[in-house]
């Protein structure tokens, strides 16, 4: 280890607190198999774990999900990480968080709140989100967001459901105070993967997307800031993923596996490594999940001589694995990829597709259909 | 061109945005939602004096006194940087 230079400190950590949610979102990037109530990491350890962030470099924690509002020690989490000095951002559905609580998060020095929106119409966000009501109840909790002083991103995953009104989206975060709006295209992981073909946009609605934010940006400059998050099935290259595996960002489960990505499960054979029996400096910098694809050694052609392969970086794993069976291959979405032909034929299957919504939902099932933020609230 | 910021404007960096020393890389950085910029020096002295009471005029006074350079050339870094962070709604005017 002394040879290789100093290995450059996280910056951001994405604390996935339970995968409790009161939405059932189809395009969801959690993973298929999510993790119980009981398996999730007590209040002690995930303030011991952003302890640990800080003093190893990481500037931003992000509060995640599922719903991470579904934890009652939400504003204890918050107060903890705040007095670590870490920049605190609540990513949330805005379900079960009234203006009481939110004052809590507040007050205990939460600095920037997300919220995801699905539709900017209440049926179809409702029809989106899986369940009734929802939409308003988000409409009400961006005002609380506003009253508390707080700033506002609005997060709008867009698909074949909601990409005719990516417009009304960016003015309806615009008149609801948001600061930011994410216009981000789904990717396909997870959830989203297995509901690909009811998701993925034709090219041409792609592409004037793509024309609808640019003419909005300038419209809308110094009242809104767009980020756009492009769906790379319709790019040439990759995306970086992650901007490189283990480069500057991990994420934590809600039993404490430490993952460089979100998806990163999927891929056999990682050995991953727990907060719960090992310091996060340590995990960061040896743990075999991170190092296994950190840097360009592990690339096979066509990435391993690529001139752009410390520029996307081969892509993402994760894709590479869930398309071609090997998480060593080009990620199939590159022109340059064996593989292409995958994505193009995804494409043309979704176009002939009227496959229905495939929920996010515990899964198996079990006989009582508990509501996971009643069951919170029963704890 | 956009127009001169006004010298009596009183900026302050909005809320859910702060300047902070960077231990692990050294240096300072500006966090933001879902952001992290890297403001060097010159950034660094401008928005340490972006308190939300003094005027653009009187932070340009400072900062021409404190490095005795030309006052036209730091007000014109000075309106830069501030009309960047406020397009990305970061900087309140």
């Amino acid at each position: 280890m002394s040879l290789l230079p100093p290995l450059p400190a996280p910056l951001g950590l994405l604390a996935e607190l339970t995968h409790r949610c009161p939405l059932a979102c189809p395009y969801c990037s959690n993973p298929l198999d999510l993790e119980r109530r009981s398996g999730e990491l007590d209040t002690a350890t995930w303030l011991r774990l952003f302890e640990e962030a800080a003093a190893l470099g990481v500037l931003q924690l992000h509060l995640s999900g599922g719903e991470p509002a579904a934890r009652s020690d939400l504003a204890a989490l918050v107060r903890g990480a705040s007095r670590a000095g870490l920049y605190t951002n609540l990513i949330t559905s805005g379900i079960g968080l009234d203006a009481a609580r939110l004052g809590a998060l507040a007050e205990a020095g939460l600095e920037h709140v997300q919220l995801s929106v699905q539709h900017v119409r209440a049926a179809e966000a409702d029809r989106i989100a899986g369940l009734s009501g929802a939409h308003a109840k988000k409409r009400v909790f961006a005002g609380e967001v506003g009253r508390a002083g707080l700033p506002l991103t609005i997060n709008a995953v867009i698909h074949r459901a909601n990409i005719d009104v990516v417009e009304e989206f960016v003015r309806e975060a615009a008149a609801l105070g948001a600061r930011r709006i994410e216009v981000a295209h789904s990717q396909y992981y997870g959830w989203a993967l297995k509901n690909r073909a009811a998701l993925l946009p034709s090219a041409e609605q792609v592409a004037e997307t793509r024309a609808t934010v640019e003419r909005l940006r300038v419209e809308l400059q110094g009242t809104i800031v767009i980020d756009y998050v492009a769906p790379d099935y319709f790019g040439r290259f990759p995306k970086p993923c992650m901007n490189g595996w283990g480069r500057q960002s991990l994420n934590v489960t809600p039993s404490g596996r430490v993952l460089p990505c979100h998806a990163a499960e999927t891929i056999p054979g990682l050995g991953f490594w727990s907060v719960r029996e090992r310091p996060l400096r340590e995990i960061w910098q040896e743990s075999p999940a991170f190092n296994a694809f950190r840097g360009t050694g592990w690339m096979r052609e066509p990435c391993a001589s690529c001139p752009r392969r410390e520029v996307d970086f081969g892509g993402c794993r994760c894709q590479a694995l869930a398309l071609t069976g090997d998480p060593r291959n080009a990620d199939p979405v590159c022109m340059h990829s064996p593989a292409r032909a995958l994505i193009t034929a995804a494409l043309e299957e979704a176009r002939r597709s009227h496959e229905q919504f495939a929920y996010r939902r515990y899964v198996p099932a079990t006989t009582k259909a508990a509501n996971p933020l009643t069951a919170a609230a029963e704890g | 061109m956009t127009a001169a910021l006004s010298e009596t404007a009183k900026p302050r960096l909005a809320r859910g945005v702060r300047l902070q020393q960077d231990k692990a890389r050294g240096g300072y950085v500006l966090l933001a939602p879902e952001r992290v910029l890297e403001a060097n020096g010159t950034a660094v002295a401008v928005i340490e004096l972006c308190d939300g009471e003094r005027t653009l005029a009187e932070i340009v006074d400072i900062l021409a006194s404190r490095f005795a350079v030309d006052r036209e050339r730091v007000a014109s870094e000075v309106e830069t940087l501030l009309r960047d962070l406020a397009t990305k709604r970061m900087v309140e005017l």
